[in-house]
């Protein structure tokens, strides 16, 4: 991709901890299909299963999903015949402050770091999740979009209940 | 204990050829004696020995409500032994696996044990001479199971001192692994990466009845597998080719008809499996270079009868699920009446390219994940079922799809890919272990004897 460094040199920390607020508060207000165009066209969504895990192809993971998929699960939760969103899902993040871990204008990557707590709930359950979220963010026309966004659970290897919803 | 453990009758009551009283699902007492008998009696799925390849590897799991671990011996030999000191209860291994060295310490008081179980030292021995210890049960060791046997790497235990014996109770279904195995250009599959875990609000019966129904697909994943054929049908416009995901996702929604002609065998003592002329693994893109090492290791016949194997779901009754085309193992735990863990595991076929794994490792989470879209439509079925069967009025539960008076049961045969053949053949089969002697808990121990090291 060509780097109008321009541009990129404009980015603040500011602007990267905003947009991963931002990015959880469009979930729990089920803003589903703004949360989808945060997302680059080559962008992924992945929950590692096993500890400090490198490799999403060759080591299994809970969630490694691109656009298509993505969209697939929105599409999925809005449909007249999905059952297991009858009654609906509905959830919540509570963020840590992001921490800036990397602001490369020159190759264009920003990544943050992101210590959370997630509840997701459903009629009369409701289920606590904890973990790290790792967003790598790349400015496309003036907006930043997520390359990549990695969600570990600190119980990643625990027997889980339905995981409806994205964290 | 409730009724059905002194009443044979009420038991045997339970079970029509064509439906089951809802006890079977719902009832805390019929359970119970599903733990002390029928995860007793049969050959349950222990582990892989892939994963307890060395000396002093062992691996943890249970069997019904019995904790056990499956030990690596230094001569090789594969040992299932109950997880539980003989002196006061304690349990010896904690982790899923790992490797205790030469041999396994109790860490409440130190006794020790050789890697086959047998007692290695206890300190402070002077203070037992004279107590009996030497005669008592305490002093034989970690207690082996029943009866252990391993085939083509899968190890079985029955816990059962006596019972139906491994090649009797298996029988022909046993070509299922051997497909899977055989489907390693070296003829050895290893079992690679965590197992995704996911628990069930539901009975463990009704998943495994879930294996071979073939009419829910297309209704139940509409939501899940029709919405990625839709997005997909959208998508293409804008050019490129097929994405592996979707190849996985499209044939679960496959007519009827395809499902009928799919095909259904049942096997003696509860196994069976769909897909017994094509299935929805048949129609995967080729990966490249995986036929040529399949030719090269077997000649171009046998390689094409391993591979045009399409199996799709086989059963192993009580409790495993194996998918050879894909090279995944199900494991439906029970842990209550009406709760149930599924471990999810993959094999890497040993030789095969790397794709072949990208593709078993996607398939798993997409269908059996806690996350996959598919198990949430799979799960929120079991989770009504196992609501609406309190409803009173109607306490029967209909398996009669493709039922003919005079079926004949604990036999090898055909039927259509829509039957419900499978289910009453494992009913049978519960009715059947459910009865049989052999209570493991009541059973004396037939192992023999074994000298405390002095």
């Amino acid at each position: 991709m060509i780097v109008d460094s321009t541009e990129t040199t404009r980015v603040t920390e500011k602007d990267l901890i905003d947009f991963v607020t931002r990015e959880a508060r469009l979930l729990d207000e089920l803003r589903y299909d703004d949360w989808l165009a945060l997302f680059a066209e080559d962008g992924y969504y992945w929950m590692p299963l096993e500890w400090q895990q490198s490799d999403p192809r060759l080591q299994p993971s809970l969630m490694y999903e691109d656009r298509l998929l993505l969209t697939v699960r929105v599409e999925r939760l809005a449909g007249a015949r999905t059952f297991s969103q009858k009654p609906k899902s509905r959830c919540q993040h509570l963020l840590q402050l992001p921490q800036v871990d990397e602001m490369d204008a020159a190759a264009n990557v920003f990544k943050t770091y992101t210590p959370f707590h997630y509840a997701e709930t459903r009629g009369d359950e409701i289920t606590f999740y904890a973990g790290w979220a790792r967003h790598t963010l790349r400015l496309e026309g003036g907006k930043l979009k997520i390359v990549l966004k990695r969600v570990d659970l600190v119980n990643f290897d625990a027997a889980f209940g339905n995981i409806q919803l994205f964290m | 204990m409730g009724k059905y453990a002194s009443d044979p009758q009420a038991l045997k009551a339970l079970v029509k050829p064509e439906c089951v009283h809802r006890d079977v699902y719902i009832d805390p007492d019929v359970f119970q004696l599903e733990m002390k008998r029928l995860f007793a009696n049969t050959w349950v799925y222990v582990g892989h020995a892939s994963q307890i390849p060395n000396p002093g590897d062992y691996l943890t799991t249970d069997i019904g409500d019995q904790p056990v671990l499956a030990s690596r011996h230094g001569d090789g030999s594969i040992h299932v032994l109950y997880n539980r000191c003989p002196h006061k209860g304690t349990k010896i291994a904690s982790e899923p696996c790992g490797n205790t060295g030469k041999f396994f310490r109790c860490p409440y008081h130190a006794w020790s044990f050789k890697t086959d179980g047998k007692l290695l030292a206890i300190p402070m021995k002077k203070g037992y001479e004279g107590t009996g210890l030497k005669q008592s049960d305490a002093s034989r060791g970690l207690k082996p199971v029943g009866a252990t046997h391993v085939h083509r790497d899968f190890i079985f235990a029955r816990l059962a001192p006596e019972g139906i014996g491994f090649e009797d109770f298996f029988g022909e279904s046993l070509t299922s692994i051997d497909n899977m195995v055989d489907r390693s250009p070296e003829g050895k599959l290893v079992l690679e990466g965590a197992p995704l875990r996911y628990m069930h609000t539901c009975n463990w019966k009704m998943l495994v009845e879930n294996q071979t129904d073939t009419c829910h697909p297309m209704v139940a994943h509409e939501s899940s597998a029709g919405t990625a054929v839709s997005v997909w049908e959208r998508e293409k416009e804008k050019g490129g080719p097929k994405p592996m995901a979707v190849e996985l996702y499209a044939p679960f929604m496959s007519s009827y008809d395809f499902f009928e002609g799919m095909g259904l065998r049942v096997w003696p003592n509860g196994h069976g499996h769909t897909g017994v002329n094509t299935s929805i693994h048949a129609d995967y893109s080729a990966v490249p270079g995986y036929f040529e090492q399949m030719v090269e290791a077997y000649g171009e016949e046998r390689a094409k009868k391993i591979l045009g194997e399409n199996r799709h779901n086989t059963v192993y009754f009580p409790n495993i699920m194996i998918k050879g085309p894909i090279q995944t193992l199900r494991v439906f735990k029970p842990i209550a009446a009406d709760r149930t863990l599924v471990e999810s595991y993959t094999f890497r076929l040993v030789g095969a390219p790397d794709m072949l794994f990208e593709r078993t490792l996607m398939y798993n989470r997409f269908i059996n994940a806690p996350t996959s879209i598919v198990g949430h439509d799979d799960l929120e079925m079991y989770e009504r079922a196992q609501q609406g069967l309190h409803a009173d009025g109607q306490e029967w539960v209909d398996i009669r799809r493709l039922y003919e008076p005079g079926e004949a049961e604990d036999v090898t045969d055909l039927a259509g890919g829509t039957s419900e053949r499978q289910m009453r053949n494992q009913f049978h089969a519960w009715l059947k272990f459910m009865n049989a002697p052999g209570d493991a808990t009541s059973g004396e121990d037939s192992a023999q004897d074994r000298e405390a090291a002095e």
